[in-house]
């Protein structure tokens, strides 16, 4: 049997508690961090998982808040009758979370906290929620997303999810984790190389090229059940799968009428229409949030540099000028810039923004192996791979360049993240 | 039901070898011998023997056991050095109209993978194109690419990276 070649697994792996697939480590900050204390929760320590120890790692993650330490706070306040102000004020805190947690005779925790103004001494959110155990740490994430969006205006992204694939020896796992690396689940197995993810904007779908026919290959896969297509499997090569922001489509690179050219498919693989026409390599595509147009890499004017066209084919336009080498673009989720990696000195791969509007060039990175950005949908991250003393490594950059991740694996090589989206209703 | 193809394809080949070796001279420059008996100085009385010659694809005296072209960076132009290899390939699958190859195109870790999938496909083209010029149709010749993703060397300087910028030449049922 031919499959013998590859081996595939859909293992739907249940999350382990406190595990972490990924460690997360901060190498650099932002420039004004709000202080902020996240208080134990009454009643947290009867929980398997500490709901605040989750919190406080979300928001220390993110560079942008210098959490004040409240371990030593004596009686913990339920209410905010109960908080005395002028102490935290005293420890430099801006801001509090005070919380409970309750279990319930169905078996449920009913969960509540209060974000609180210390300077103003008022509420700035407050939330409760029912929730089954196994679903602390998720509620642990969207308690951190409010504190994040109250303090800073932007919508978090702590209770998003990332997409990568870890290569150990010759196996190669695309696996899906939390944001912040937790409860990784493998949703494919292979003996032959896998490439390129992509998140159906719905999250419910994974696109992804495999080599397990000994040629690039587009498939979609279901998270729900594991299922899959091969949507795109024309003679040649298929690969570099984009989703059109409103699900129904995917733009793909193809060789099927010889040289690499970008090309639009239904999701299901049916209807095939080519979108660029050049005599060069046309590659890449990622498409702007209104779906109106679409960025990609093409070498049609000598070198690889990024263009864009309108996502029903016209003109193309030219938008990078700097240097010889520039590829992999992906549309800001405010369609204001987009990210790309460029060659510097001929030598170091960076990751880099352009303004849509002004063409100015940012380089975020000093790692010097960069590849493969993907935005986080609130459009503060980047997370790409990069390589650092010879292994594999996620790294994330935020968009000013001023917080800095690292995040690495027990064993193996991961590489080709891609950031999952804000899921409205969770 | 592809194992049994693939191994009647390859006994077909083998056949096809064995009577073509007596015959054959090739025309590189790399001096390519087929051993028969009579090499070895012993008298034997007859012609090759079947099943014991062996096959040109595979014997390291022959050009046609190598199968890799390789380039210089960023580049999928065929150079002089390995056009022999290429016009003997061409030519053997001008003979053995059975024959199929793959020719799998390959790159060395840097860039963009996606970018290097596309410029792994165009070094697989590079050398389709010239085996058609030598009269090889496509009907024998299928390109793919690898990308970066199936290195040969995996270390991170030039000693490694330059013998991933590579196409094989893949004959189907090895």
């Amino acid at each position: 049997m031919k499959f013998l070649r590859y081996m595939l697994l859909s293992l739907l792996v249940l999350p382990g508690a406190g595990y972490a697939a990924l460690t997360i480590e901060i190498v650099g900050s932002g420039a004004n961090q709000i202080p902020v204390s996240i208080l134990p929760f009454v009643a947290e320590n009867s929980l398997p998982q500490s709901m605040t120890s989750v919190v406080a790692a979300d928001l220390q993650r993110s560079g942008l808040f210098k959490l004040i330490d409240a371990s030593a706070v004596k009686t913990i306040p339920a209410e905010p009758g109960e908080v005395s102000y002028p102490e935290w004020r005293g420890r430099g805190a801006e801001a509090i979370v005070i919380g409970a947690v309750a279990a319930r005779p169905d078996g449920k925790l009913d969960v509540r906290f209060r974000l609180l103004d210390v300077v103003k001494q008022t509420q700035l959110a407050g939330f409760s929620y029912t929730v089954a155990p196994a679903q602390l740490r998720l509620t642990a994430h969207k308690i951190a997303d409010v504190v994040y969006e109250k303090l800073t205006g932007d919508v978090g992204v702590f209770s998003t999810k990332i997409a990568y694939v870890v290569k150990s020896g010759k196996r190669f796992e695309l696996q899906v984790s939390d944001a912040d690396g937790y409860g990784a689940q493998t949703v494919l197995a292979s003996n032959e190389p896998l490439i390129s993810p992509a998140w159906s904007p719905d999250g419910s779908h994974l696109a992804y090229v495999s080599f397990e026919k000994q040629k690039p290959i587009v498939y979609v896969q279901s998270l729900l059940n594991g299922s899959r297509k091969a949507v795109s499997q024309f003679k040649g090569n298929n690969s570099a799968p984009a989703w059109s922001p409103d699900g129904s489509k995917l733009a793909v690179a193809l060789t099927k009428d010889g040289n690499t050219q970008i090309y639009t498919i239904n999701a299901d693989g049916s209807g095939v229409k080519r979108l660029t026409h050049s005599s060069g390599i046309d590659t890449e595509p990622s498409y702007a949030p209104d779906g109106k147009s679409i960025v990609f890499t093409s070498d049609r004017g000598g070198s690889p540099q990024i263009y864009r066209i309108p996502a029903d084919g016209g003109d193309v336009t030219r938008l990078t000028f700097d240097g010889s080498y520039n590829v992999t673009p992906r549309y800001s989720p405010d369609s204001k810039s987009f990210v790309f990696v460029q060659r510097v000195n001929g030598a170091s791969f960076n990751i880099a923004v352009q303004d849509m509007a002004t063409w100015q060039v940012q380089l975020l990175t000093d790692t010097r192996k960069d590849e493969s950005p993907t935005f986080a949908p609130n459009g503060k991250m980047i997370l790409y791979a990069t390589e650092i003393g010879g292994r594999g490594v996620l790294a994330a950059v935020s968009s000013d360049g001023r917080v800095k991740q690292r995040l690495t694996t027990q064993a193996g090589d991961v590489r080709e993240p891609a950031w999952g989206p804000l899921l409205k209703n969770q | 039901m592809n194992k049994i193809v693939f191994s009647a394809l390859l006994v077909s080949l083998l056949a096809a070898c064995s009577s073509q070796e007596v015959k054959e001279q090739p025309k590189a420059p790399v001096e390519s011998r087929v051993p028969s008996a009579a090499d070895t100085g012993a008298q034997t009385s007859g012609a090759q023997t079947q099943g014991v010659a062996v096959n040109p694809l595979k014997d390291p005296n022959n050009i046609l056991s190598k199968r890799s072209v390789y380039y210089d960076f960023d580049k999928y132009d065929v150079k002089d050095e390995f056009k022999p290899m290429v016009d003997a390939h061409a030519k053997y699958l001008g003979k053995n109209t059975s024959a199929n190859v793959a020719v799998q195109g390959n790159c060395d870790e840097r860039g963009s993978r996606e970018y290097n999938v596309a410029l792994g496909h165009k070094r697989a083209e590079s050398v389709r194109k010239m085996m058609n010029v030598l009269g090889v149709g496509d009907k024998q010749i299928e390109t793919v690419s690898f990308g970066e993703e199936k290195p040969r060397a995996e270390c991170h300087d030039e000693s490694c990276w330059k013998e991933n910028r590579r196409s094989d030449i893949v004959y189907q049922g090895e």
